[in-house]
Parts: C-alpha cells; structure tokens; sequence
C-alpha cells in the first residue's frame, strides 16, 4: 500500500491551518449584507418618545371631549371640571394602562426565553386564569379588597403555573412548548369554569362586577389602585431586568446555559415566581387582558435584537403604549359603552397566534 | 489546572443499568484526549459528569484538586469552556451578540459590557476564522460557520480547559479538518481539550490520547496506537476493521465490506450485546 503524500509530509501532526480565503463554501464576501444585522441605537429613546406621546395622546380621548388647551391646563393646576376628568379620572387610567400593558409583555418576553418559543404569555399559560380564580375566591371570601386580593390573586397564578409544568412536563423527556401551551390553555379553561361556578353562586351584585372585572379593563382605575400596582410591579421588573442576561442564556437550551455558567433552576424558579407575581398584580386591576405578552415581545424583537437587555425595556415600552391605544380603542369605539379591552387585544393577537402557530409546526 | 475523573458511575433517572460505569479519566493543559465509542456507549453523559451537571452515583471529579459540586456554576464556566452536541437557534441573534453570551461568567448579572468583552469577542471570533461573521444573524450561518461559532463562544472567557461534544457532527470534511486543526492550535497556546467524536481516524491524528468507551465502560485508554487495534475496535463497534498507519504514524481504522473481510480471514465479531435490552 503506497501512500504518496508521506514522502513529503513530516512526522509530527501539522499545525498549519488552512485559511478561511481557500473555502469555496464560504457565503461571506459574496452575500455580504445577506442576513446580516444592526441594531438601531436610537431604538429605545425613539420607543419612549413614542410612548410618551401616545400616553399624552390618550388624555384627549374619552366621552367628554376636552381641548387640548383644557388637558394642559388640568394637567397643571386641579381646579375646575375639566381637571377632575384629567387627573382623578383618565391620568390615573392611562398610567395603570401603560403600566400593566408594560407588565404583561415584559412577562410575556420573559416566558418566551423561559420556554424558549414565540407562544408562551401569561393568558395562554394559565397564568392569568390562575391569577384571577385567586382573586374571585378572595372576593367571595369576603377578603378586604386591594392587598388581599392581590395576594390571593398572586396564590391563585402560582399554582396554575406549578399545575401547568406538572401537566406538561413528563419526567425525563425534553419539555415540549407546544404541550406546555396546550397544558396552559386547558389549566387555564379549569379555573375559568370553577370561576364561573364560583361567580354564579354569588350575589347579582358581585358576579356584575366580577364578570366585567374578567373580561379585562382600566374603568376601574384609581389612584389607589396605580399604586397597588406601581409597588408590587416595580421590584419584579426590576427582578426581571436583573435576570435579562440570565433569560438570554435560557433562550439557548438549558444545557447550552448550564455549559456556559448559568444556574439553570434557580433561574428558571425566579421566573415562574416573578412573572406569577407581576402577572397576578396585572390581574387583580385590571382583569385577564390575553396577547399583549405576544404580540409586542414579537414586533419589537426584530427591532431591538432578541437580548434581553435591551429587548425588555423595550416591550415594556411597546407594550404600555400599545394597551394604552387599545384602551382608548375601547372606550370610544362603542361610545357612551365600553368595550373590554382584552377584546380588542385579542382581535389583535389571535390571528398572529396563527400565523406564528404555523411558522412553528412547519 | 486539571480535571480528574476517577471511577465514575452515572444513572439517568429511572433506569436501572448506569449509563457510564467506572470510568476514570484525567484532562491536562497542552493535551488533546478525544473520547470514542458507539452510539449509547455513555460519551455524553461521561461529558456532562464531568461538568458537574449530572449526580454521580460513584466516584469524584476533580477540577484543580477541588470537587466538582463545589464550584459555582460561573466559577466553573470561567475556566472550563464546553459545548454540548445539540443546539437549538430559538432567536435570531447575531454573531456577535452569541458569543459575548460565553462572557457570562465573567460579566454575571449586571455588569456592563466593556472594552474588554468586546476585545474577547473580536479575539475569539478570529481565533476561529469567523470575525467577518460578527454581524451576520445566526440563523443564516452554514453547518460549519455555527459549529466555529459556537467554539469561539466557548473560548470568549479564556478558559483552560475545553470539553466538546462531537464539534464536527454533520461538518464536512473541509470543515472538520479545520476545526480539529483549530484545536491543536489552541492546545499549542496551552489549553487542555477533551473531544467527543466519531472521527476515529482524526481522532488518531489529533488526539494525544484516546478514550475508547463501550456501553458506559472504559474498553481501552491510552496513546492512539495502543487503542486503535483491530481486534477492539472490531468488537466494540461490532463491524470488521483492518488497521494501518498513517505516515506521521498514527493508526488508521478502516471499515472493511464483508467480502474483504471474509477474503482477509477476519472475522465479523457478533453484535456486542446490550445489557440494557
């Protein structure tokens, strides 16, 4: 057996490497732009100017239309009829908006890098449902409203989620997103009719309120109720923000993460817990509201890059604005009567369900 | 800096037979081991033992005299580097911005990304031969770019040692070559590298050391010469092999076709029977 080449080579390995110019495979030089990437710089401030603009925006809008002169004038000095609307009425109404908007997609992004798909949010892991069967078994508890029935609320979105893993996920076998989404929405369906049996039972009264409080909306803002919810939120965005490097690691598998130095459990129970928290506190003011957390986290990834350093201030951003609009939607589209808002978030959010449903089977 | 394995038994939960079974293995500076064995012959599992991600049923792994369980999960990541087999791209990220991920374990939390991270990302990018990569989105890469991609991610924290599972799965033979060139580059600067892979005849080239698994159990170790034997790899792989030398003087494995093998007078060794059927 003759093998030319040992003439000339020499006896050690060869560490000479062969360059990258000698690969005809190679797409770089020929397709340079071809799926490269920039991240805008000037996203995030553009996104709050945006915001800022849409927040202000919605002050003008609402059954009794005020001039802009008016708005600025409440907004500075509280005299009058018109600063009463301002500032105890549609002020406390777009910043509880924005806020819990801004909550929900940040749980939302959040969720997704845990699961690590496009689909998961809170509404459709069961989150939300948990949060608010919580809440209905506070009230008909006879719990003070406000704290208590945050907290139960909270109690309620915790065990749905705990429910949900352990519905999807089998021991020993890699966890499936879409059964995940399947166990939400079927977790999610339970507490919705034990609610339903629960509300039924109850006074007329109670189950008017009640119903309206679940389909998801901001007429019940106050200040009380912006504060409620600015304190509990506050700490987990900041958790959540804390946990942004953390979440990027998670979005590459959990053994990629455990490889590169992330602890993947305590991570991952950092989450379920904060976004339980964060979600139940959207719950118990404003109802169930399903699909902000999918469709804003969405949008803004192509725009800002998928990290998450960057992307959860900007769904927070994003999401705030775009629940503001939707509840400006819904107050005036059926004037003098208000639409819930989670209808018209979910106008908007089912039908790209579907379409990132069928871009993930295919 | 050294990793030392010594008598290693890993279950996987709920099953009775272990999946690795006293196994010893030590990993220096300056040294190439690649590991090799049959499908299911517990080469990963062995990997991530290793790594501390999985509980050891018996024995101890020691990363520089300390035991494994002992160092933080960042500790560990800041001087050992590894890459599993499979990989899932779940977001569009770009080049760049996947391998400054592998500085987790030196910029933790909340630090910001300074100079220095971007100069180790730079580095290890050219290191790899993937520098005109950095803005490209990871989802348009070839087999090959990704697998470099990946390595550099691996090497962006400057760890001394690095474990790699099967680095050049469904690379082609350009592509394969490289990057075990690349390996022996890196182990010239002082790196100590432990290699899963197929690639018995590369493994013989590049490797100091082979590690020949089979069915969890440690059937030979030592220099490639001593483990490449015709008569092992034939049983353990369950298929006739004649063995050569390449020039540079390392084993060559080569599959013979039944006929040859019958011509040879070797015999096809029965299918190695698996306790865990």
């Amino acid at each position: 057996m003759v093998v030319e080449v040992c003439g000339r080579a020499s006896s050690a390995p060869s560490a000479s490497h062969v360059s990258p110019s000698f690969d005809p495979r190679s797409e770089t030089g020929i397709f340079v732009t071809h799926g490269t990437t920039s991240r805008p710089r000037l996203a995030l401030p553009i996104l709050g100017l945006a915001a800022l603009v849409v927040a202000l925006g919605a002050l003008f809008v609402g059954p009794v239309l005020l001039s802009p002169s008016a708005v600025l004038a409440a907004l500075r000095s509280g005299v009058g009829e018109d600063a009463l609307i301002i500032r105890s009425l549609r002020l406390p109404r777009v910043l509880l908006a924005f806020g819990v908007g801004g909550a929900l997609a940040a749980c939302g992004a959040t969720l997704q890098a845990l699961v690590r798909n496009p689909l998961a949010e809170p509404w459709l892991l069961g989150l939300s449902g948990g949060a608010a069967l919580g809440a209905v078994i506070g009230v008909v508890a006879g719990l003070p409203s406000g704290w208590s029935v945050s907290g139960s609320a909270t109690l309620g979105a915790l065990l749905a989620v705990a429910l949900v893993y352990r519905v999807a996920a089998v021991a020993g076998r890699r966890l499936d997103p879409r059964v995940l989404l399947l166990a939400g929405v079927v977790v999610s369906s339970f507490a919705g009719a034990v609610t339903t049996a629960l509300l039924a039972v109850s006074d007329p009264f109670t189950f008017r309120a009640a119903t309206v409080w679940l389909f998801g909306g901001f007429a019940g803002a106050s200040w009380e109720s912006v504060g409620r919810f600015a304190v509990i939120a506050t700490p987990m965005l900041a958790v959540l923000w804390w946990l942004a490097r953390g979440l990027d690691l998670l979005s590459l598998g959990e053994e990629t993460a455990a490889m590169l130095g992330a602890d993947v459990d305590r991570t991952r129970r950092i989450v379920i817990v904060t976004t339980s928290i964060l979600t139940a506190a959207t719950v118990a003011v404003a109802g169930t509201i399903g699909f902000v957390g999918l469709v804003v986290p969405h949008a803004l990834r192509g725009m800002v890059g998928p990290l998450h350093r960057r992307l959860l201030p900007a769904v927070f951003l994003a999401g705030g604005a775009f629940t503001v609009v939707a509840d400006a939607v819904a107050r005036t589209v059926v004037s003098p009567a208000e639409l819930p808002v989670g209808v018209i978030t979910a106008l908007v959010g089912v039908p790209l369900f579907a379409i990132l449903l069928r871009r993930s089977l295919g | 800096m050294k990793l030392v394995a010594e008598r290693l038994t890993v279950h996987h939960a709920g099953v009775r037979v272990p999946a690795v079974t006293e196994v010893s293995v030590a990993l220096h500076p300056g040294e190439v081991v690649a590991v090799v064995g049959p499908n299911g012959s517990g080469k990963s599992t062995l990997l991530r033992a290793l790594l501390g991600l999985l509980p050891l049923s018996e024995g101890t792994v020691h990363l520089d005299g300390r035991p494994i369980a002992s160092w933080s999960r960042r500790e560990l990541a800041d001087v050992v580097g590894a890459l599993p087999q499979r990989e899932d791209q779940s977001f569009p990220l770009t080049v760049a911005e996947t391998v400054l991920l592998g500085r987790w374990s030196r910029l933790g939390p909340v630090a910001p990304v300074g100079s220095a991270d971007r100069a180790a990302v730079t580095a290890s990018l050219r290191r790899c031969d993937v520098a005109d990569l950095a803005e490209r989105r990871i989802d348009t890469l070839s087999g090959g770019e990704w697998q470099r991609v990946r390595v550099a991610r691996a090497l962006v924290a400057s760890p001394r040692l690095l474990l790699l599972d099967e680095p050049t799965a469904a690379l082609d033979v350009g592509h394969e070559m490289e990057l075990f060139e690349l390996l022996r580059r890196l182990v010239a600067e002082g790196l100590g590298v432990l290699v899963i892979t197929h690639q018995l005849n590369l493994a013989a080239r590049f490797a100091d050391r082979l590690v020949l698994l089979d069915r969890g159990r440690t059937v030979a170790e030592g220099p490639p010469l001593e483990v490449l034997r015709e008569d092992v790899v034939s049983a353990v792989f369950g298929w006739p092999v004649a063995v050569t030398t390449w020039c540079d003087g390392a084993p060559q494995v080569i599959p013979l076709r039944r006929a040859e093998a019958a011509e040879s007078g070797r015999t096809v060794p029965p299918p190695p029977e698996d306790p865990r059927s």
